[in-house]
């Protein structure tokens, strides 16, 4: 065996991992694997607590999408506790989800992953970061700050407490919506569905088009999808049924509390995180680049190809042009960038929905419930992929078994593969520099991990 | 003046990171007086030089050294160590730094109670090949606060920190002035009106709303959560969580205190305090469903040991 590169830590992501290169001793790529660094044992530590206490603690799984776990839990233990939470109180949570959505994406865009764009993925380190931006394009970058600040705040100010949320209840939400409120976050959300009209233009006018080449090049691979799609099959975000899609289009559908029928996760010896496959497929589990078993992606791209369509009117618009151009489903996986800012204009646009509904300021947001025996699997679409948690209560409604699968877990494969297909690409006979190193990890931060 | 931070997560979930770029156009002012050389967060600085190729981790000298998360495997533990030799002053930054965290909830367990149950979910395709090995660092025995391992001079709990703590925390470094936080306990903060000792002797769990008049009923007309009988961790958690000036941010949202921002002494522990301001309240502890809770956010320090959970019941 030739030498191992180490990325460590892969940077600008929103968790914790590392790359292991191996070269042969030609200096070609003899594999690349991506190691999930650590356990932290949710699973089993929420054993014996009130499941109702669970929203509570498993938003901590992560602290830049813990609205994903907090209402995907509530939905579980709504599930257990045998209760239907009000009308007003499941749009509330849904209001809450599709803001984080539109703040989240805001600032994977710009935060994170634009570096490699507006400075460029061959500049040098230590200016490609949104410091960077800050300095070479202070206008934009104040603007940024601004609207995902005010995204933010809109959270933070109607839930009270927005990292690490406690106003999703089971049974509903625990405070209802002022007219006041709402007024002021429809205004809000119109000025954040202008930027993200805007933010779409800008990376189709300056920022797709010049880096065309590498976008259908780099960490491109051929897999399935899944995602959450309504009764008519259009992309939602809170609830549905999920849609696995195979390569060629075909798919199944499945309500969420049967997903162990569908999908499995695989123990792997270089990660801690497990890695999904499509069981359903009968195919086994292979990360093949030529031949894959069992792979399908999840998070914004997944989404938008397994949906036939979006209900509302501009991302619909955004979601006709991108397949005219790329197809369905498209493969290419820095595709993720597009179609999470079609995604961004459909989360604005759904919260506005929201918040014209003339039900939204009821004060009828929460069901009372009683601790009791049963089963309930939560489901949401968290912006790093379908999110799903599933727990077990016994008489006094403490937790007996929970088993979750979280968004970026569907990826580890996928991403393993894609990190294996650009160090292929861009490493040859033992030639490579810090340009290379870091377009490998653009491979990997299109999926948001 | 500028100031070289530099700043890790550790055991974390990324919520303490969120809560520094949440101080919004302030950030804009701290990156004028702050020069960041490590943020694996937002910055591509790597522990083995940025051709991958070097043979120890290494992080840039810096006057502040910014740690979140707790310290659970071998890998934590060498960036904390660095991170301590090479940064002067360094600031535990969110209460699994402070005391553990959530995740430390897993020092009830052993490393192996906890692999058995992620390893073999009812999804998990178990090819007995046994547990991943390979390219990942081992976990410690148990989820560690940050002073647990390497000496901490400024801690900055809450989950995560206000925006306003973490800003008011980072200009005084900059001017050299003393760090002045809440000392108070989330109570002494609280507006709920209390009526005094006696009412309740029991704790229901929080299956239905609070009472309170109309929903844009301001919150000193509300009677304290406790007194209407809901477990609020108000009497036994520091303050300060909604920032300057603003009132508790769980009891505003109706919702009751769990802890976040950890004890109010660094020292004290969440769960013995508790039960004792209930019990001398005349409240039945044994109308609590179970008490590992009581220490969520602070079981680090030993606090949750395995086996702890079977010898109290």
């Amino acid at each position: 065996m030739g030498k191992v590169i180490n990325i460590q830590p892969v940077t600008r992501i929103e968790g914790h991992a590392s790359i292991s290169i191996e070269l042969d001793d030609q200096g070609d790529v003899a594999d690349a694997r991506v190691n999930i660094m650590s356990l932290r044992g949710f699973e089993k530590f929420v054993e014996g607590k009130p499941a109702e206490e669970l929203p509570r603690i498993v938003n901590r799984i992560c602290g830049i999408c813990p609205w994903m776990h907090h209402l995907a839990s509530n939905k579980a233990v709504d599930g257990c506790f045998g209760v239907t939470p009000t009308p007003t109180g499941h749009k509330l949570r849904e209001l809450m989800q599709t803001i984080s959505h539109a703040e989240d994406k805001l600032l994977h865009f710009f935060f994170l992953a634009a570096a490699d764009f507006v400075i460029g993925p061959d500049s040098d380190y230590a200016v490609r970061n949104v410091i960077g931006i800050v300095k070479a394009n202070p206008e934009l970058a104040g603007q940024v700050v601004k609207m995902r600040q005010m995204a933010k705040m809109i959270l933070d100010k109607f839930s009270r407490k927005t990292i690490h949320p406690v106003a999703g209840v089971p049974g509903g939400f625990a405070k209802p919506l002022l007219e006041e409120e709402r007024k002021d976050i429809l205004g809000k959300m119109r000025q954040i569905l202008d930027f993200a009209l805007f933010t779409m233009d800008f990376a189709k006018k300056d920022i797709f088009p010049k880096y065309i080449d590498t976008i259908t090049s780099l960490g491109v691979i051929n897999t399935g999808f899944i995602g959450t799609v309504d009764d008519e099959g259009a992309l939602n975000l809170y609830h549905g049924k999920l849609r696995l899609m195979k390569p060629d289009t075909s798919h199944v559908e499945f309500a969420p509390e049967d997903y162990a029928d569908y999908i499995a996760e695989k123990v792997v010896d270089h990660s801690y995180g497990k890695f999904p496959y499509a069981k359903v497929w009968d195919e086994g589990f292979s990360m093949d680049l030529d031949n894959p078993k069992g792979m399908y992606r999840a998070n914004t791209l997944a989404r938008i190809n397994v949906a036939d369509s979006i209900a509302t009117p501009r991302a619909q618009a955004e979601l006709e042009e991108f397949r005219d151009q790329f197809g369905r489903p498209a493969q290419a996986t820095l595709l993720y960038h597009y179609a999470r800012l079609i995604e961004e204009i459909y989360a604005c646009e759904r919260a506005i929905e929201i918040l014209e509904h003339p039900d939204i300021t009821d004060p009828n947001v929460r069901a009372k419930t009683e601790p009791k025996a049963g089963r309930g699997v939560g489901c949401v679409e968290a912006p790093r992929g379908t999110l799903i948690h599933d727990y077990s209560t016994d008489d006094n409604g403490l937790i007996t078994r929970a088993n979750m699968i979280v968004g970026t877990t569907h990826n580890l494969g996928p991403i393993n593969m894609s990190v294996n297909q650009a160090a292929r690409l861009l490493i040859k006979k033992g030639e490579y520099d810090e340009g290379s190193l870091n377009k490998i990890e653009m491979a990997v931060r299109a999926y948001d991990p | 003046m500028t100031v070289k931070v530099a700043s890790e997560w550790l055991n974390s979930c990324s919520g303490c990171e969120i809560s520094i770029i949440d101080m919004g156009e302030r950030l804009l002012d701290v990156l004028k007086v702050a020069d960041i050389v490590h943020l694996p967060a937002l910055m591509d600085n790597k522990y083995f030089g940025q051709l991958g190729d070097g043979t120890h981790l290494d992080i840039p000298k810096a006057d502040v050294g910014i740690i979140s998360g707790s310290i659970r495997n071998e890998e934590h533990l060498e960036v904390a160590k660095k991170m301590r030799e090479q940064c002067n002053i360094i600031i535990a930054l969110g209460t699994c730094a402070t005391h553990g965290g959530i995740p430390a909830l897993s020092n009830s367990y052993t490393n192996e109670d906890l692999m058995d149950r992620y390893y073999h979910t009812e999804t998990t395709d178990d090819d007995g090949k046994g547990y991943p090995d390979k390219e990942i660092p081992a976990l410690l025995d148990a989820c560690h606060a940050v002073d647990e391992k390497i000496k901490v001079d400024i801690y900055l709990p809450g989950c995560p920190p206000h925006p306003d703590h973490i800003f008011k925390a980072l200009v005084a470094l900059v001017q050299g002035d003393e760090i002045k936080l809440p000392e108070k306990s989330v109570c002494d903060t609280c507006p709920t009106i209390r009526g005094g000792k006696g009412k309740i002797t029991k704790i229901k769990r929080f299956l239905e709303a609070p009472e309170y008049g109309s929903a844009d009923e301001p919150l000193d007309k509300m009677q304290c959560l406790l007194e209407q009988g809901y477990l609020c961790m108000g009497p036994v958690t520091r303050g300060g969580c909604g920032g300057d000036g603003v009132l508790p941010r769980c009891i505003s949202a109706r919702v009751p205190c769990r802890g976040c921002y950890g004890p109010v002494r660094h020292n004290g522990n969440q769960r013995l305090d508790m039960l004792n301001a209930l019990a001398s309240n005349g409240i039945n502890i044994g109308s609590l469903p179970e008490s590992v809770s009581l220490l969520r956010f602070s079981g680090g320090h030993g606090m949750l040991r395995p086996g702890f959970k079977k010898k109290e019941s």
